[in-house]
């Protein structure tokens, strides 16, 4: 492995070149940019495995249960999850423009682009309410009042054990409700970030915390890129 | 991740290519493929992703290998959980 | 003998500054690894009380220490105490954090103040865990299986399971400062092959712990959830499966057990390597070995659910490869074996420590391949059998090394020398009465005693009185070192930068170092282990 470029040189000279962001105990900016980018893509592989014990939850039930599963997914609207993912994917243009504005150091693009972004993360968390909304009025939501009497009702052709569609629904709350714990997450780190920008502290030199928030950012718009098919598409073929 | 600057038209070109992507497995949903469904969607999927990993978050341009090392673990461990356990629910001669 | 020529009142990072917010407000690598080192203490003896608890019970046949259900929480408190607030914390927080910088030239870990979090993550974990036993404890056994700690348990399940999940947390961030670090913080020289083994073994751990610890989270969440929620993931009345748990569990749990021990194997080669006078023996086995074991580590879960209902054919699967992992293992005690050979070796404690290891491990592992063996395991799982092996590998393997490490960088940690004959003593006695606690416990499964029973019928009663016996001795052999490490901060003696002469960065600065570990950056320009060019101490450092 040849990192040989990034160890610490000797630092006395160096030490008194740069601005206030390098910590004292990095060699140099490069050296504590590289290490953050590192870290950033280290907390994305546990991410990675956090999520991954609720898809093999998923996996797991849905080849048991496909039917279930078939007539949970039906019961989801496509038309809201299709229109959260456009959503998110247009938050992910942004983000990956905002990262362009702070490189060229253009502050007001960055702003404006920000702001888009936690718009579009904003967007999102709202029409996921929504949808969420709709799945308590329907006794869609384990725990509360759950009845899967509608969908057996309106599937014959599949079938359906009232239990095992609790089990999607559990499993879609569950997956959901963490992706949206991480947008949340990632609109605070997103508010940091603006207001940071608002006080210029990113330049063309400096602007490690955009690229490392927008690496989480993107990480979160790639969950939701698998759970829309694995949720909401499951089976809807003319039946 | 490298200080590459990528140019504003090729990020706006893979958002559209994002969205058309995104209509195709809507649409595609509702036909009737048989079991290729899920294996259309995982792959319009998979592309989607690469599509964000290279482009928006620089995979493609950056000189670090271990960025790529660490993606790759990742999902090498992540199809090791899955794969697994999958060995032992399709083995098994009781549902 | 004459005692070393540095001035104890020279700045370093133990007088640099006083009082509590210092300590508490620290973004020092070394001081974060002493606050560590307290805190796992204290619970190494909170579990230490469980297990003498079970012990006392388990004198005499009938139940008539504790109730059967109290009995069922001290095994899972001590278990659950033992493994997530002692074992997989102990060597990576406390000579991880110490060290890591110190070996390969750095000033400090990569992210301090994340270093920071982690201490206070296992702090907050473990008031929980504290406050969870003393309002009534938990009894699912520390595995936690479904549906009994989702549906049936009447005790905090979901307070331990919330407790170990921010505990987990504090693990992930370890690792993940270890793996930046030693990526981008070598000095000038440290290339990969030069760098000590007991980094290759951490980088090795950092893997388990950032990859493993997630899907533990996952799913106490789950189970969290479906405690409260009764939302029926793991509840077969809901089509649920329990064994899902499992496989989740274990995907985890199976590896931690590799975060447990690898830190171990680390601060054995180090010692092996000082105390044989001795390049290691096949350097680039080792440590590839320790990458090895890291992803073959997680290829096993499932041969803790053999008998738990999973298919015949995914069982043969996962013996064939319980089987695979052993080897990386083994190929580690050739190379210290092969090391030692016409070495010129001092009995010192942390190496009559290392002996110990290397024996006590060795059993451990060849009983974990009695288990691998599909036909054996349906006799013996669920028994002592599996205690034993485990404790030979948890206690006579990973805490072995660990007191080897506290004891070779205890100079260097303090500025003081420990009492080398007070050393020898407790390695022996700790050895001792390990083994009379252990022993029995093999044949004891092997005769049929189930383990996690708080009865069991009298023929087993006089293997049982032994092993009780043994863990009185085993308390003893720990408690000496407690005092004696307090009595060398005061009276020990004073210690130069590098009394064993042993290879390293860490020993080419002042024992206790400066805050900033080294007045210049090091240039490296030789190769790892060079004793070949370090000229032996004249005696060991002992204690007159």
């Amino acid at each position: 492995m040849s990192d040989s470029d990034s160890m610490a040189g000797g630092s006395l000279v160096a030490e008194h070149e740069h601005g206030p962001e390098l910590r004292h105990h990095f060699a140099t900016v490069e050296q504590q940019r590289e290490a953050s980018t590192l870290g950033m893509w280290l907390f994305l592989a546990t991410e990675i495995m956090f999520f991954g014990g609720l898809f093999c939850t998923y996996l797991i039930y849905r080849y048991w249960y496909y039917d279930e599963f078939a007539a949970g997914s039906r019961s989801i609207n496509i038309w809201m999850g299709a229109i959260n993912t456009g959503v998110l994917i247009c938050s992910s243009l942004t983000v990956a423009l905002s990262v362009r504005a702070a490189q060229t150091g253009k502050r007001k693009t960055l702003i404006v682009l920000l702001i888009l972004t936690l718009l579009f993360g904003v967007a999102f968390l709202g029409i996921k309410g929504v949808e969420w909304y709709q799945k308590f009025e329907e006794h869609h939501v384990p725990g509360l009042n759950f009845s899967a009497a509608d969908l057996i009702r309106d599937y014959p052709q599949l079938h359906i054990d009232p239990h095992h569609v609790q089990l999607y629904f559990s499993l879609y709350f569950a997956m959901t409700g963490l992706h949206a714990l991480h947008m949340v997450i990632g609109i605070g780190v997103f508010l940091f970030l603006l207001y940071e920008s608002w006080k210029g502290r990113y330049t063309p030199a400096y602007h490690t915390p955009i690229e490392i928030g927008g690496l989480y950012w993107h990480f979160v718009d790639i969950v939701w890129i698998y759970l829309f098919p694995l949720l909401y598409l499951i089976d809807r073929k003319p039946l | 991740m490298s200080e590459h600057v990528i140019s504003s038209k090729l990020y706006v070109g893979i958002w559209a290519t994002l969205m058309v992507l995104t209509a195709a497995t809507a649409g595609v949903a509702f036909l009737d493929l048989g079991p290729f469904n899920t294996v259309v969607a995982l792959v319009i999927a998979t592309c989607k992703a690469l599509l964000v990993v290279l482009f928006f978050m620089h995979v493609k341009y950056t000189s670090e290998r271990m960025t790529k090392v660490v993606i790759a673990a990742a999902i090498f461990f992540l199809l090791l959980l899955l794969g697994l356990s999958l060995a032992d629910y399709t083995t098994r001669l009781v549902a | 003998m004459s005692s070393a020529a540095l001035n104890p009142e020279r700045p370093n990072y133990l007088n640099q500054e006083y009082g509590i917010r210092s300590w508490l407000l620290t973004v020092d690598h070394k001081r974060i690894a002493l606050l560590y080192l307290l805190s796992i203490t204290f619970f190494f003896f909170i579990g230490g009380f469980f297990a003498l608890l079970i012990r006392l019970e388990l004198l005499t046949p009938a139940g008539d220490l504790v109730q059967a259900d109290t009995y069922n929480k001290l095994f899972t408190m001590h278990g659950m105490v033992m493994i997530f607030f002692f074992l997989i914390p102990s060597i990576p927080a406390v000579l991880g954090n110490f060290l890591v910088p110190l070996m390969i030239g750095a000033k400090d870990l990569a992210f301090p103040k994340i270093n920071l979090l982690s201490w206070y993550l296992y702090i907050i974990g473990g008031v929980m865990m504290l406050h969870c036993i003393l309002t009534g404890g938990v009894d699912t056994g520390w595995t936690f299986y479904t549906p009994f700690s989702t549906a049936f348990s009447n005790t905090r399940v979901i307070e331990a399971g919330l407790a170990i999940f921010i505990a987990g947390f504090s693990s992930i961030l370890t690792g993940f400062n270890f793996v930046v670090t030693i990526h981008r913080m070598r000095a000038p020289g440290m290339t990969w092959t030069r760098l000590p083994l007991f980094i290759w073994a951490h980088y090795a751990t950092s893997i388990i712990q950032l990859l493993g610890t997630p899907v533990l989270a996952a799913t106490l969440v789950l189970v969290v959830l479906e405690r409260g929620l009764h939302l029926g993931i793991f509840d077969p009345a809901l089509g649920g499966d329990p064994l899902l748990f499992q496989h989740l569990f274990w995907f985890y749990s199976h590896p931690a057990v590799y975060i447990m021990i690898l830190p171990s194997m680390g601060v054995v080669t180090e010692v092996i390597a000082c105390f044989s006078r001795k390049r290691i023996f096949g350097y680039n086995f080792i440590a590839m070995s320790s990458i090895a074991i890291a992803v073959l580590g997680f290829l096993v879960w499932a041969h803790h659910m053999f008998v738990a209902g999973i298919s015949l054919y995914s069982a043969l699967v996962f013996s064939m490869l319980s089987y695979l992992v052993a080897v990386p293992s083994a190929i580690k005690v050739f190379n210290w074996t092969a090391t030692m050979y016409k070495g010129s070796i001092t009995f010192s404690t942390p190496m009559l420590y290392s002996f110990g290891f290397i024996g006590l491990f060795t059993m451990g592992g060849l009983t974990g391949l009695f288990l691998a063996a599909l036909g054996i395991d349906v006799h013996v799982t669920d028994t002592y059998f599996v205690v034993a092996h485990f404790h030979y590998i948890m206690v006579g393997g990973a805490v072995m090394g660990y007191m080897a490490g506290i004891h070779f960088w205890w100079p260097k940690i303090s500025g003081r020398m420990y009492p080398e004959a007070w050393g020898r003593l407790a390695a022996l006695i700790v050895f001792l009465g390990f083994n009379l606690t252990f022993f029995p416990q093999f044949v004891l499964g092997y005769m049929g005693m189930p383990r996690r029973y708080w009865q069991y019928p009298p023929e087993f009663q006089v293997l049982n009185v032994l092993s009780t016996a043994g863990s009185t001795i085993l308390a003893v052999g720990y408690l000496l070192p407690m005092i004696y490490f307090l009595w060398s901060m005061r009276y020990g003696k004073i210690a130069d930068a590098n009394p064993w002469h042993a290879a390293g960065l860490e020993w080419m600065t002042p024992s206790p170092p400066p805050t900033f570990n080294f007045d210049e950056t090091p240039v490296v320009t030789w190769e790892a282990y060079d004793y070949a060019n370090i000229p032996a101490p004249e005696e060991v450092p002992v204690e007159r």
